[in-house]
């Protein structure tokens, strides 16, 4: 603002307000400029979520830390939930719009349901997830990012299927397996090498648990399983008889399987040359 | 459009309005609510496999209405919006039949003395699931708003005096699922205007289930399960009994159902209000 300018908005503005005239005239030297920044410290980051798709169903699992930077927010956090009676979603990012984000979509599908009479397709649900985190765009460029994984069943193909997402609401479909969050590179890498198109329902959940395992023993900001706490990740299966959370004694035992093996050799399973 | 060139009394008018209503009200077969041992039966004749006369409105709270469809559509359709609202901005136990029932009752109350507008013909009940049988509760909303709590079943559209005559003595609120429904397709029979030959495939059957392990207690029948429902002797499930019933009279609880077996006389209003009194 050059001296002109500045001795006109000396006389015209009415206000008596220091505050309200430097916020108009210079907004940058008040404190509250700040806000806009990114600060992602706000809310707890939700970390990695994983999926592995076969021929029978679909396995969603997370892991249950939250950080906010290097302090852990929350020990037993649930990122993964079932959406409807034959989808569920997993987010990772921003906690406290991710939890919000599901909440709403779980009313959506719901409310979809009840009025038309009849569920949504599951390509029509994907789309919905899309178009909702497209809406969170504005918040994703402030810094708090919200990342979903969506799995279902698809009653019309009798497959299950797995979508992931970008900020800016781009919807992608996944073939076999996926994984997003902080954790996720390691998490991917490790499906990779464990991945099998002839593995069964119950193959996937150990294929989980083996890649949430992999992305904590890297990865500080995910979670490994917490035997003293009784703490393991939440496992969703979604087949053609729907979707349920797999109860945690069965978790419990499939992890110490895990432990068990990684405890022999803790890099898991070799993979064949 | 012809202006009234003569003075109709509030009285006269409002009688005109109710006597519209309920004819449009008389052309709909009846809709039975009821209570059963682990919950609300929602039964009546329809032949149409798309156009529902029950529907789910929230996790315990169903909706059936007899009339107009496009009205109790557009009812159904506002219920739903309301439920959904408010779990979504409070929390999921807060949606109350209750509240529900009290909405309706304002919308139908003001719908009905607007004289831009004609009456509502339409008859509905909302009824909610408790965690225990002392907390279910049905309401039966009627044209003009006016609202009445049934403590054991309600029956709604053209004969409904008929068919609850007909269910005041069959019905058992302690009965199975079963029993209810087969004695409300009975009671149905003493419709005039239909119920001569009720299958399956022209009924319609839902159940608010309290035995239910998902959140959404409302699950809709469908013809082959309506069939497998009617058809059994003895109900697959274990009847459970009232805990009320249970300790005023010992005896047990039968397919056949004793009039003394229920604690307090049957279709007892429990409470009557007046629209503008709730």
């Amino acid at each position: 603002m050059n001296t002109d300018e500045m001795t006109r908005a000396f006389l015209a503005d009415p206000t008596s307000s220091f505050t309200r005239f430097v916020g108009r005239t210079s907004p940058d030297l008040l404190p509250s400029a700040a806000a806009g920044r990114p600060n992602q410290d706000l809310s707890p980051t939700a970390t990695t979520i994983v999926a592995v798709a076969t021929s029978d169903g679909v396995v969603l699992a997370g892991d249950r830390r939250a950080t906010m930077g290097s302090m852990i927010a929350q020990r037993d956090i649930q990122k993964v939930f079932t959406a409807d009676d034959y989808s569920a979603i997993g987010i990772a990012g921003s906690a406290g719009l991710a939890i919000d984000v599901v909440k709403l979509f779980r009313v959506e599908l719901e409310h979809y349901e009840k009025i038309e009479g009849a569920p949504l397709t599951l390509d029509g649900k994907a789309n919905r997830l899309a178009s909702m985190i497209r809406g969170n765009l504005g918040m994703a460029l402030q810094g708090f990012i919200v990342i979903p994984l969506f799995v279902g069943w698809d009653a019309d193909h009798g497959r299950a299927r797995i979508f992931s997402y970008d900020a800016t609401g781009g919807c992608y479909e996944e073939t076999g397996y996926h994984a997003v969050g902080s954790g996720s590179l390691f998490a991917r890498g490790s499906l990779k090498k464990l991945y099998s198109p002839a593995a069964d329902i119950h193959d996937a959940v150990v294929m989980c648990i083996q890649a949430l395992f992999d992305a904590a023993d890297d990865d500080s900001a995910t979670g490994g399983p917490d035997v003293a706490r009784n703490i393991y990740p939440v496992v969703v299966r979604v087949t053609a008889q729907g979707a349920t959370q797999i109860p945690e004694a069965e978790i419990a035992e499939v992890t110490r399987g895990v432990l068990a093996s990684r405890s022999i050799r803790p890099d898991g399973p070799e993979a064949r040359l | 459009m012809s202006q009234p060139t003569f003075y109709v009394s509030p009285e006269q008018q409002v009688k005109d309005r109710a006597e519209f209503a309920r004819a449009g009200i008389a052309k709909g077969r009846s809709v039975v609510v009821a209570r059963y041992a682990d919950g609300i039966v929602c039964i009546g004749e329809n032949r149409s496999k798309s156009l529902h006369k029950i529907s789910e409105i929230y996790d315990r709270i169903g909706f059936a209405a007899v009339g107009r469809y496009n009205e109790f559509e557009n009812l159904r359709v506002a219920g739903i919006r309301h439920a959904d609202v408010r779990g979504y901005a409070y929390d999921r136990r807060d949606v109350t039949g209750r509240m529900l029932a009290g909405a309706y009752a304002q919308l139908l109350g003001a719908i009905f003395s607007s004289v831009m507008e004609k009456p509502y013909e339409v008859e509905m009940v909302v009824a909610e699931v408790g965690p225990t049988p002392e907390k279910d509760e049905i309401y039966r909303l009627s044209f003009d708003g006016s609202i009445t709590d049934e403590a054991e079943f309600a029956v709604i559209g053209g004969a409904s005096e008929a068919v609850g005559d007909a269910l005041r003595g069959t019905h058992s609120s302690t009965s199975s699922a079963a029993d209810c429904v087969r004695a409300a397709i009975q009671a149905l029979g003493a419709d005039p205007r239909g119920g001569t030959d009720l299958t399956p495939d022209s009924l319609e059957v839902a159940l608010l289930d309290r035995t239910r392990p998902q959140v959404r207690k409302f699950r809709r029948l469908t013809p082959e399960q309506i069939a497998d429902m009617i058809r059994e002797p003895e109900p697959t499930k274990p009847t459970r009994r009232r805990k009320a019933a249970a300790t005023a009279a010992p005896e047990a609880a039968s397919a056949t159902p004793a009039p003394e077996s229920t604690p307090k006389p049957v279709r007892k209003r429990r409470a009557s209000t007046e629209q503008s009194g709730d």
